[in-house]
């Protein structure tokens, strides 16, 4: 079968299983959008291309189907830019299809032409420029394949323009072959016994578990484990929801604006079983006293993250659901202690608490109402800053893929993009971006997005009129000189009555209820801006290189 | 310390701005890097010589492991081997010099393999050592140009990096 390029290619993404696509056109991509024309894939017009590719990162956290984003040549391209960095730091499974000057003109400095493979190389898994429209089916399918499998992450596919309106013969790939990637499965069996081994044999065990037991899935085998070595369990930002909140063992998220009890009790504990988690900076403080009297086992489908930033006792590669059943057939359990104890000790004497406000309202106080109102169920995006701080430590997430936080690139303008992407994908269920009234600038364009395709996402807005993180820092570390922090703030209700959607401005405290629950009911996109207490700090805080144990606040 | 590293990969364009950005964003040092096709044109085949710690090594091999065209790494340092680098130094040489310069390459086992009126350009092969102490020999007579291919290595015997 004759087909164009871009048909082939369009073919090849339904062949792959992806129903929707998140993009925006131009001038290269013309081609491909003309065969989008004749499909059945549903393609949602963003308002920026920045804006597509957070939302193919949100729709794909939040379906664990890869996200697929579309935009053109040159600008296009480069807008993709920091969505797809923010798609690596993550490891989220995305494809991203550009489109690119024809063949002849490239090298030329021609009109909208950007090195865009050369540009995303170190922020890629793999990326391509497709040089024969023969290539664009088995282009596609290792696409896929290397973005969902082994440690996930966005994959790059440029297409010149005349590879898109070139001729070519349709067929179904063959086999796919990559000598050079091997994704990991089980764990080396010595050393599941060599962990298992050492689990028994521990006093004071934590669990310290991250974004990798949500992307393979291991949720429940993680539960499991905790349960039979009664090991209470924290997570990082990105391992939010990967362990009930709600149950006894759980400590909450750990590290720089972790819980108290937490920070203390990765301080003390002989065994540390960090599973899906790359001791970032934020989580560790100061590297050289991060759990110094633990026994480190670690477990990553990336070889390259064990003992890249702390040197682990026990290292294990493999896809953590096949390791971690390995390690359970391997465990007897435990009893409760006085480890047990101490940790409930901790829990009571330093509760993760803040003092409501007078006459203002306390965001943490927004975000504990958002809980009850959503009955805990709500799928949770937020941007980046003190909100999103308070958003990981007040609403109880529960359930894997509930929480999606822009974690390691730290993107302002990550939320609300991502929260399209989720209601796409979760079209039955709440949606709430919380923001910040600083970062929410940042891809308000997407209103008319939300708007346009009629998604009800919720937008929280906390509003103390400052870029609220920075403001802190400034505060504790600056000595209160706040240099360009302090912002001058749009309407946001009318802001978003003339995009079309519903605002609602929120001054009393008594007024958050009613207005999140009408935001809940509605049909359409809400923006709530709520007016918050302007000085409010993220507490408790380990200073910047710090150790874990000197907290603040 | 100073390490040699093997390495096989896909001949796909941008392989080795791949394998050259990473070494630059993760702050590696690369000493010295050589590459070429292997007897299947598909494959093409670096020598890496990179400095840094075990640790550093570590990291070095894990990450350029995860590079999709990389399809193979052995660290050959502590490995029987054969290594080679050749090296092409044009020396300023008159009539009165020419003779020693010669002389120079004779023991060096190098060749003349370009004669000009005022220069004469010598190639030599052989292991890093034996190129610095060449060039350390020819330096007295004014070093005109010099051009170092980086080294290549080879494991001896019945051990090889290949595709198996």
């Amino acid at each position: 079968m004759k087909l164009t390029g871009a048909e082939a290619l369009i073919k090849a993404l339904q062949d792959e299983g992806v129903d929707t696509v998140f993009g925006y056109p131009g001038g290269a991509v013309l081609p491909i959008y003309d065969a989008l024309y004749d499909s059945d894939l549903n393609h949602i017009l963003t308002r920026h291309e920045q804006g597509a590719a957070h939302a193919a990162d949100g729709y794909a956290r939040a379906t664990g189907k890869p996200g697929v984003c579309f935009a053109t040549s040159g600008p296009g391209a480069t807008n993709l830019v920091t969505g797809i960095a923010n798609a690596y730091m993550d490891s989220v499974p995305l494809v991203a299809f550009t489109g690119q000057v024809v063949t002849s003109l490239l090298g030329r400095d021609s009109f909208q032409e950007a090195d865009i493979t050369g540009i995303t190389m170190p922020i890629t898994k793999h990326n391509y420029l497709v040089e024969d429209p023969a290539d664009l089916t088995k282009i596609v399918r290792e696409a896929f394949y290397l973005a969902t499998t082994g440690r996930p992450g966005p994959v790059l596919v440029d297409i010149p323009k005349d590879i898109s309106s070139g001729e070519t013969e349709y067929e179904k790939p063959a086999p796919l072959c990559m000598p050079g990637y091997k994704p990991p499965t089980s764990g080396d069996e010595d050393l599941v016994n060599q962990a298992a081994a050492a689990i028994m044999a521990s006093e004071r065990p934590v669990i310290y578990a991250g974004g990798g037991v949500i992307s393979a899935g291991a949720h429940e085998e993680l539960k499991q484990i905790a349960q039979l070595m009664v090991a209470p369990v924290t997570t990082t930002l990105m391992g939010l929801g990967g362990f009930p909140e709600d149950h006894p063992l759980s400590l909450g998220m750990l590290g720089m604006h972790g819980s108290r009890y937490a920070n203390y009790a990765v301080c003390e504990c002989d065994l540390l079983l960090a599973v899906g988690v790359r001791f970032d900076d934020r989580v560790t403080g100061k590297v050289e006293s991060f759990a110094p009297n633990a026994k480190i086992i670690h477990i990553d489908i990336d070889p390259a993250e064990l003992s890249k930033n702390v040197p682990v006792d026990i290292a294990i590669v493999g896809n953590l659901k096949i390791v971690l059943k390995q390690l359970l057939e391997r465990l007897t359990a435990k009893l409760p202690g006085a480890w047990q104890d101490r940790i409930k000790q901790w829990k009571k004497e330093y509760p993760l608490q803040f003092e409501t406000g007078k006459d203002t309202i306390k965001p943490q106080q927004v975000i504990k109402e958002i809980y009850n109102v959503t009955g805990g169920r709500a799928r949770i995006t937020t941007e980046v800053g003190q909100h999103q701080m308070w958003a990981a430590q007040y609403y109880t997430y529960t359930r894997p893929r509930s929480f999606i936080s822009s974690g390691g690139l730290g993107t302002m303008g990550y939320g609300f993009p991502a929260a399209i992407g989720v209601q796409v994908g979760c079209p039955d269920e709440v949606v709430f971006d919380i923001a910040g009234d600083g970062s929410i600038q940042m891809n308000i364009q997407e209103l008319a997005t939300a708007v346009n395709y009629e998604l009800p996402v919720n937008v929280a807005i906390m509003n103390n009129g400052y870029l609220g993180m920075v403001r802190q820092w400034q505060e504790m570390f600056y000595n209160r000189r706040y240099s360009h922090t302090e912002m001058i703030n749009p309407d946001f209700v009318k802001l978003a009555e003339a995009y079309g959607a519903e605002g609602y401005r929120v001054e009393k405290a008594a007024d958050i209820k009613p207005v999140l629950e009408q935001a809940v009911k509605s049909s359409r996109p809400v923006m709530m801006d709520f007016v918050v207490e302007q000085e409010e700090n993220v507490v408790p805080m380990v200073p910047p290189g710090e150790a874990l144990n000197n907290m603040l606040g | 310390m100073l390490h040699t590293l093997a390495v096989l990969v896909e001949n796909n364009p941008g392989v080795l701005a791949r394998v050259a950005g990473l070494f630059s964003r993760r702050g590696f040092n690369i000493d010295s890097l050589a590459v070429g096709r292997t007897d299947n044109p598909a494959i093409s085949r670096m020598t890496i010589v990179v400095e840094g710690d075990e640790r550093t090594l570590e990291q070095v091999t894990k990450q350029l492991h995860k590079l999709v065209d990389v399809i193979k790494i052995n660290d050959i340092t502590k490995e029987p081997h054969v290594e080679r680098e050749l090296v092409l130094i044009k020396v300023q040489a008159d009539r009165a010099a020419r003779l020693e310069v010669m002389q120079i390459a004779g023991v060096f086992r190098a060749k003349i393999v370009d004669c000009g009126p005022k220069t004469l350009t010598v190639e030599a092969t052989g292991t890093e050592d034996k190129i610095n102490a060449l060039e350390e020999a020819l330096r007295p007579y004014t070093i005109k140009e010099l051009m170092r291919t980086g080294k290549i290595a080879m494991l001896r015997g019945a051990r090889y990096t290949t595709v198996k």
